[in-house]
């Protein structure tokens, strides 16, 4: 309490109804509380009629399917699964396998959507323009003509399994996917593993180093070497001595297609190429924006100084203009994630084929699979809200 | 100020959506007669059983269906509103009274006539579940087809049926999953698949939309039992009647010899059973809600189940399937109906 209301509330112990409806504050409360108490009268009324409707209509509810055996199979999954396991556990691979494209599409889609917001500000007539044109074509083409033009492109130009284009190591590519070696880690890889870490933290004390006699004396050492020494060389070291602790599994030509090693779909190719080529447009308009935002003056204080070209952008235009990109960035990501439930057109099991597809085709339990399927297009768009709010603030400009 | 309109819309709309839920649970029969049409779900496209022609008028077996409850209930084959439906969408636009009738190449299964709200009112087509291969794959037998991709569409008991074999003949697959038919069979057809899968009469039906049909041969096996037949919604047990016994009256026009061209002499028959299915004696339909003269409407205006078949799916159609287990029961076919009496 302010001194000034506390003067007040000694002079008048006791104030009337009416001095409560015209103080803001409180005023403020009833009115918050009486939309609290019609919000949940209404979920709980909404709930209430749908289960009873369900009932009346004699339609099964409840989320004890999710125990029942799902009798299924599903292509590609990252967990064991087969079609003797549960609808939950399918669920939870149509999750991991939405998740894979979102992850993969986001930082494929970051990667190619600067690289082509920044050629459409080159100097060079040529790269701008391609970069013009690619950004216009592809951001006036509905997503879903792109996957399909993507899917059937692939399995239309790719030759059939017998015909499969080869590459070295045992690596095949046909209408069917693609066919690498998997390997197969035996026991000693924990050497190998340990290497790398001690490696890593040898690489970020070099670099830490580095910068603080960069500081101290102006110097720059060079750490290149030393760094790629700790990463790739000690476990390649360690890889040696513990006598090449792998062996692979490689894809052979069965009756119908390449069998053992490891696939990736054309399906999932598909989905991620046509994903990420579709948002990449986006992205680079926004990296555009991002860096035009940034004023001239910058770039020719800095170039004054005596910066490279590479420096300048790096350490001067882009941490500027990322306080205007991140934002909208953030969108894309949230977008690439939902448009990426179109897979189902294509045959890729995403959470929507395979849960809000199949699942609920079988079960019948549409309220329950669709709430569901909402709480995780939800909790992934928050997390994602959650976490680039965070980056932004962690590498937002701090102004002085 | 944006909070309470929001609230307002709220409430609105969730009464809106008591109301519509109760709408559906009045009698449906009521629902299509004021509304002067039938609301009546098909396939997006199988020829012979559900598919518009080239003037744009659906015709088939299972459309027939839809054409016959027409004509009991509006004495007019045509006031019906066709809503093309993929195998996904099919159950929640009945559940949700969008349709009247589902009439689409759908499997009767225990849970989905006991826990989803759904009645099965007969099986106008006996069916089992198949494979469709390329010619050239040189396979000659599903038994053969261990690690094969194949391609199903969801929403389906195809998937279902298709584990269930696998596994239990210890073989290897890789499912490709899509949501539309369109695409399921683009991909088989551009060799994404080895094999196309779904109930073998569909299967004779896809054959002749893709291309040259003697490049693809569909196996021998068949691999699970397939009843189609209409569906209702559960909770209305006179539409379910009305539906139940417009297929039985088609069936029992066929075992009484009454077909379209000759109902109208037939009236004056002096067998007992053709009377009583014309409603030339008693007044068979009035206790479902329809006029005594129903069945006359249906047979008129549709003809009986063998002539449906016939020029749909059998042998006056370019599909050419055979009656087999779809003749009648005195044929030695598994078409029986109750009589009607
Ligand atoms: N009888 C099976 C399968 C019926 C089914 O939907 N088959 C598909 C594959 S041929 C179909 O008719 N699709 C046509 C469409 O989606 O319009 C069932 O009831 O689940």
């Amino acid at each position: 309490m302010t001194r000034a209301t506390k003067a007040r509330a000694d002079q008048r112990p006791s104030r009337s109804l009416t001095d409560y409806f015209y103080d803001p504050k409180s005023r403020g409360i009833m009115l918050q509380l009486t939309v609290a108490v019609i919000l949940i009268w209404l979920i709980w009324s909404v709930v209430d009629n749908t289960i009873r409707n369900l009932e009346a209509q004699g339609i099964a509810a409840g989320f004890g399917f999710l125990r029942n055996t799902s009798g299924f199979d599903i292509s590609q999954s990252l967990i064991s699964y087969t079609s003797t396991d549960t609808h939950g556990r399918a669920f939870l691979v149509g999750l991991l396998n939405t998740l894979l494209v979102a992850v993969v599409g986001v930082v494929l889609a970051t990667v190619i959507g600067f690289v082509i917001g920044i050629a459409r500000l080159s100097q060079n007539w040529l790269v701008s323009t391609l970069a013009a044109v690619y950004i216009e074509t592809i951001r006036n083409v509905p997503p879903l003509l792109m996957l399909f033009a993507v899917y059937f492109g692939v399995i239309k130009t790719l030759p059939r399994p017998r015909d499969s284009i080869e590459f070295p190591f045992a690596t095949y590519l046909n209408l069917r996917g693609l066919y690498l070696p998997r390997p197969i880690w035996d026991e000693a890889i924990w050497f190998v593993l340990l290497a790398f870490v001690i490696g890593f933290i040898a690489a970020f004390w070099i670099n830490r180093r580095a910068k603080k006699i960069q500081i101290e004396t102006g110097v720059q050492p060079r750490v290149l070497f030393p760094v790629l020494g700790c990463v790739l060389g000690l476990p390649a070291l360690a890889f040696v001595l513990a006598g090449f602790p792998v062996s692979f599994d490689v894809p052979q030509l069965g009756r119908f297609n390449l069998r053992g090693g490891f696939v990736i779909s054309p399906e999932f190719i598909a989905l991620v190429s046509g994903l990420t080529l579709y948002t990449a447009a986006f992205i680079a308009e926004i990296v555009r924006s991002g860096i035009l935002s940034v004023p001239k003056g910058q770039r020719e204080a800095a170039s004054a100084l005596g910066l490279r070209d590479g420096q300048v952008m790096r350490l001067i235009i882009i941490p500027q203009a990322l306080r205007v990109i991140i934002p909208p960035l953030t969108n894309q990501y949230l977008n690439l994630t939902k448009n990426s439930s179109l897979a189902v057109a294509i045959g890729y099991p995403d959470l929507v084929s395979v849960f809000a597809g199949t699942v609920l085709n079988l079960t019948n339990q549409a309220v329950e699979v669709i709430i569901m399927t909402m709480a995780v297009y939800l909790s992934l768009s928050l997390l994602t809200s959650v976490f680039m709010n965070w980056f932004n603030a962690r590498v937002a400009l701090v102004e002085r | 100020m944006r909070n309470w309109v929001a609230a307002g819309l709220a409430l609105v709309m969730s009464y809106g959506q008591q109301m519509e839920l109760a709408a559906a649970q009045t009698s449906t029969l009521d629902t299509v007669k004021s509304r002067g049409q039938l609301q009546c779900g098909v396939s997006t496209g199988l020829a012979g059983f559900g598919a518009p022609n080239d003037a744009g008028v659906w015709q088939g077996l299972d459309v027939d269906i839809c054409r016959a409850v027409a004509s009991a209930v509006l004495k007019d084959a045509d006031k019906i509103k066709f809503v093309p439906l993929t195998a996904k969408e099919r159950f929640t636009a009945l559940q949700s009274g969008e349709i009247d009738l589902l009439s689409r190449n759908t499997t009767w299964t225990m849970s989905r006539d006991t826990a989803a709200g759904l009645n099965f009112t007969g099986i106008n087509y006996y069916d089992g579940q198949g494979f469709m291969v390329k010619k050239t794959l040189d396979v000659v037998s599903a038994k053969e087809l261990s690690g094969a991709s194949i391609c199903v569409q969801t929403g389906t008991t195809t998937e279902l049926n298709l584990a269930d074999y696998f596994r239990s003949n210890k073989m290897e697959y890789n499912p490709v999953v899509f949501e539309k038919l369109s695409e399921a069979l683009g991909a088989y057809n551009a060799g994404r698949c080895d094999a196309f899968t779904t109930d073998v009469s569909q299967l004779y039906s896809i054959r002749l939309t893709l291309g040259n049909a003697n490049d693809h041969i569909v196996l021998p096996e068949i691999i699970s039992k397939e009843p189609l037949g209409p569906v209702v919604r559960q909770g209305d047990p006179q539409w379910a009647n009305i539906v139940r016994w417009t297929l039985f009256a088609m069936i029992n026009a066929e075992e009484l010899g009454v077909t379209q061209s000759n109902v109208d002499q037939m009236k004056n028959s002096k067998n007992p059973a053709i009377r009583r299915l014309l409603g030339v004696e008693g007044e068979y339909g009035v206790a479902m809600g329809v006029d005594k003269d129903w069945a006359y409407h249906i047979i008129k205006l549709v003809g009986n189940y063998g002539e449906s078949f016939d020029r749909n799916v059998g042998a006056g159609s370019p599909l050419g399937i055979a009656r087999g287990q779809n003749a009648l029961w005195r044929d030695g076919g598994l078409q029986y109906a109750p009589p009607i009496r």
